[in-house]
């Protein structure tokens, strides 16, 4: 934590700390459970990430103590998350310019037998 | 000691946090970066796939349209379980240091040692069988995908093992022969190790469902 806790407020803590366990247990069957099910790819790709981002949500909140943590660990954080987040879309939109691509090829294909 | 490292358990007035905490987040972004640039050729390569994982189901003839009719999901889950006890084992440690009750510390520490253990050796059962039926991780992209992410996973928890075995053994002289001073910067050693444990745990809760369930 930022500031020196207090015996109470350690104590307070492992309360929590132990109903993130439980939390993070429950979302784990949940998510496996889903699986199970054999839902399209799409929303299950959707569903299986949304439990993910809320168990590692938990995790960095309370065991890595993200709530009350200072402004510059925050920084930190959301820098290596632009970058991330710019990562993938690089990749992805490499991918919706080659459909482009292609389909101007075709075009251009099929203008020549035309 | 000749030279004193600043602000090793005192915060800076300037970023308001120890060097040690912000060190260790730093370090974390950067891991955010390497596992981040795997996740992103993973989605490139499943992208780009005709089909995924694109391998014959045991002995079957048919091809599988699943990575669960691969790869071992029950395993997968309790590793899964297992990676999140230690995880409340570890904070569970550092908060028994915060009480300032060593024999509950080696306790909770001793704990979350064995059960990263554990999962190295689901881990290491669960490589066993894809060997067994010779998958190995040139055989296709899915394979390399899955062994390569969830191997430098792997080594990440291996290495988190040697510092909280350190931490456990030899490294406990800190608490027990030192000063008030010397016991903060231990209890601090620990949030530090432990943030980095968490961040492997993390990983993980992304690698499970996106490699085996989706």
């Amino acid at each position: 934590m930022a500031h020196e806790m207090s015996l109470e407020e350690v104590k307070k803590h492992i309360r929590v700390y132990l109903l993130v366990f439980g939390a993070l247990a429950v979302l784990t069957v949940v998510t496996v459970a889903v699986s199970y099910v054999h839902i399209p790819f799409y929303p299950a790709l959707i569903v299986a990430l949304i439990i993910a981002s809320v168990k590692a949500g938990l995790v960095a909140a309370y065991f890595m103590h993200l709530v009350g943590e200072k402004q510059v660990i925050m920084w930190v954080l959301i820098s290596a998350g632009v970058f991330l987040l710019a990562l993938f879309v690089l990749f992805i939109s490499s991918y919706a310019d080659q459909e482009q691509l292609a389909l101007v090829t075709h075009a251009v294909n099929l203008s020549h037998v035309a | 000691m000749s030279l004193q490292i600043p602000y090793e358990v005192t915060p800076r007035l300037d970023t308001g946090v120890n060097n040690a905490k912000l060190g260790i987040w730093l370090f974390l972004a950067s891991e955010i970066m390497l596992f981040g640039g795997l996740f992103a050729a993973y989605v490139f390569l499943r992208m780009g796939a005709d089909a995924w994982p694109g391998l014959e189901i045991y002995g079957t003839g048919e091809m599988a349209t699943r990575a669960d009719q691969i790869l071992n999901v029950p395993l997968a889950t309790l590793n899964t379980m297992i990676l999140i006890a230690s995880s409340m084992t570890m904070v569970m440690a550092w908060a028994s240091l915060k009480m300032d009750n060593f024999s509950r510390y080696k306790l909770y520490m001793g704990i979350t040692i064995l059960l990263a253990l554990g999962f190295l050796v689901v881990k290491a059962i669960e490589y066993g069988d894809k060997f067994d039926h010779h998958l190995y991780p040139a055989t296709n992209n899915f394979l390399g995908v899955y062994f390569v992410l969830t191997g430098l996973h792997a080594i990440h928890v291996t290495g988190g093992i040697i510092v909280n075995a350190w931490f456990w053994g030899p490294g406990t002289k800190m608490w027990t022969q030192g000063t008030a001073r010397d016991k903060a910067h231990f209890a601090n050693r620990i949030e530090i190790a432990g943030l980095y444990w968490h961040f492997v745990d993390l990983v993980w809760i992304f690698l499970f469902p996106t490699i085996y369930l989706i």
